[in-house]
């Protein structure tokens, strides 16, 4: 135990409803050890964990996966977790929507869609999904989102092989009448680590992009709302991964794991509680996982004495084992971290590496980083 | 998205998306819960943004402000409409 003070309830709740996919995209933030159809949970049983997650305080769920299209009891689930008073956010890549399904969902109570995309060009885009024909549908599904009257998020997943098309990007979400568009950097562990050599972008393409959302940002105000940080392995301290481990956001995943991170399942030496064996309010409150990292008496030094201690909470966990082996380790997206040489390490070796990928799929294990 | 002039005559209503909610586990404030963000109205704010329910026009809501409130109907009226475009603006109401 380690939290100080009164526990705050959580926020969201990133409902992890299946691992099957039609995309096989390299920087999965799904675990490589992926989960079977078969251990997936079942509705009524999500539907209770989604009456849980509002009594505790939890207000907005986001459906994800995996692709959550591929369940067939989608449209249940977001009745479901609307009836329990939940916001409804799903997150999807949209290939499996037809009008149909799109219609299915809004009827049920579906208040927000974010679509991703792998770039602006559809054969790269393609060949990044590992989908032919992919980024087409895609389209079409932006189209049937609007026209169901979904307001529509674009989240773009940039890398070294599609950040210099950010600017078509851009103009993408624009077209496809989204509001807002998330210019999300690939974050580096799991599947993404497997091909960090791969997708790694220079520093130059970096600083163009930054400008580029600067200027994007200024002449569409009030039209489309751009979210964007700058990656780790070019910054100069950690973000506040989850916004702090157990403090505003847990996961569930397909087969009923409770995470305080979606890739809290990578850390040796937690045990996740079932939710189907344990009331949610229990595992937030005073679960060992949960408590593990909360809030900032497990820190060693240098973040225990940092003025930022409480602001960045260290960093991301799961960064800090696949990089250092140590799981309470400082991140070494942080420049105080003895660490933190290693990233500007990858920065170069992965400029002149190759561009072919490992691509995520089921029984796949992901090979160690290159 | 340019937000259109708010009149006495609109109807506005809470966009596609945009919900006002109890927050029961936080003290029984209430949020606005839209597309990835959302906020906790001031007082003044939630007192309008409970009457927009999509029938009332933005007359009815001043109305409905002024027999609860002490003070001048063109005041309310004034403040009302300069908060209905702000909230229009950001997105969380439409007309």
């Amino acid at each position: 135990m380690s939290a100080a003070g009164e526990i705050e309830p959580p926020l969201g709740l990133l409902a992890e409803l299946t691992h099957r996919c039609p995309l096989r995209c390299p920087y999965c933030s799904n675990p490589v050890a992926l989960a079977r159809p078969g251990e997936e949970m079942d509705t009524a049983a999500w539907a209770r964990v989604f009456r849980e997650a509002a009594a505790l305080g939890v207000l907005q769920v986001h459906l994800s996966g995996g692709e959550p299209t591929a369940r067939r009891d989608l449209p249940e689930l977001v009745r479901a977790a609307s009836e329990a008073g939940l916001y409804t956010n799903l997150i999807t890549a949209g290939v499996l929507l037809d009008a149909a399904k799109v219609e299915a969902l809004a009827a049920a109570g579906l208040d927000h869609v974010q679509l991703s995309v792998q770039d602006a060009a559809p054969a790269s885009a393609d060949r990044i999904g590992g989908l032919a024909g992919g980024h087409a549908r895609k389209l079409e599904a932006a189209r049937l989102v609007r026209a169901a009257g979904l307001p529509l998020t674009l989240n773009a997943v940039v890398h070294r092989q599609n950040l210099d098309r950010l600017p078509d990007l851009i103009a993408l979400a624009l077209a496809l009448g989204a509001g807002r568009l998330e210019v999300a950097h690939v974050q580096y562990y799991g599947w993404a680590l497997a091909n960090r050599a791969a997708l790694l972008p220079t520093r130059a393409q970096l600083d163009a992009a930054t400008a580029t959302v600067g200027a994007a940002r200024a002449a569409h105000r009030g039209r489309l709302v751009i979210d964007y940080v700058i990656p780790d392995y070019h910054a100069r301290r950690p973000k506040a991964c989850m916004g702090g481990w157990g403090r505003r956001v847990l996961a569930v995943t397909p087969a009923g794991k409770a995470l305080p991170c979606h890739a809290a399942e990578s850390l040796p030496g937690l045990a996740f509680p079932d939710v189907r064996e344990v009331p949610l309010a229990e595992i937030w409150h005073r679960s060992e996982a949960f408590n593990r990292f909360r809030g900032t008496a497990w820190m060693p030094e240098p973040c225990r004495s940092c003025d930022r201690r409480a602001v960045d909470f260290g960093g991301c966990r799961c960064q800090a084992f696949a990089l250092t082996g140590d799981a309470a380790a400082t991140d070494p997206a942080c420049e105080l971290s003895p660490h933190h040489a290693l990233l500007d390490l990858a920065v170069r070796e992965a400029a002149g590496a190759e561009e072919g990928f490992t691509y995520r799929e089921m029984g796949r294990a992901a090979p160690p980083p290159r | 998205m340019t937000a259109a002039a708010i009149a006495g005559a609109t109807v506005p209503r809470l966009a596609r998306g945009v919900r006002l909610r109890e927050d029961a586990a936080r003290g029984g404030r209430w949020v606005v819960m839209a597309p990835e963000r959302m906020f906790v109205p001031d007082e003044i704010a939630l007192e309008v943004l409970r009457l927009v329910d999509g029938a009332r026009s933005v007359d009815a809501i001043v109305d409905a402000l002024a027999a609860r409130f002490a003070a001048p109907r063109a005041e309310i009226a004034a403040d009302v409409t300069e908060m209905l475009q702000d909230l229009a603006a950001k997105g969380v109401i439409a007309t």
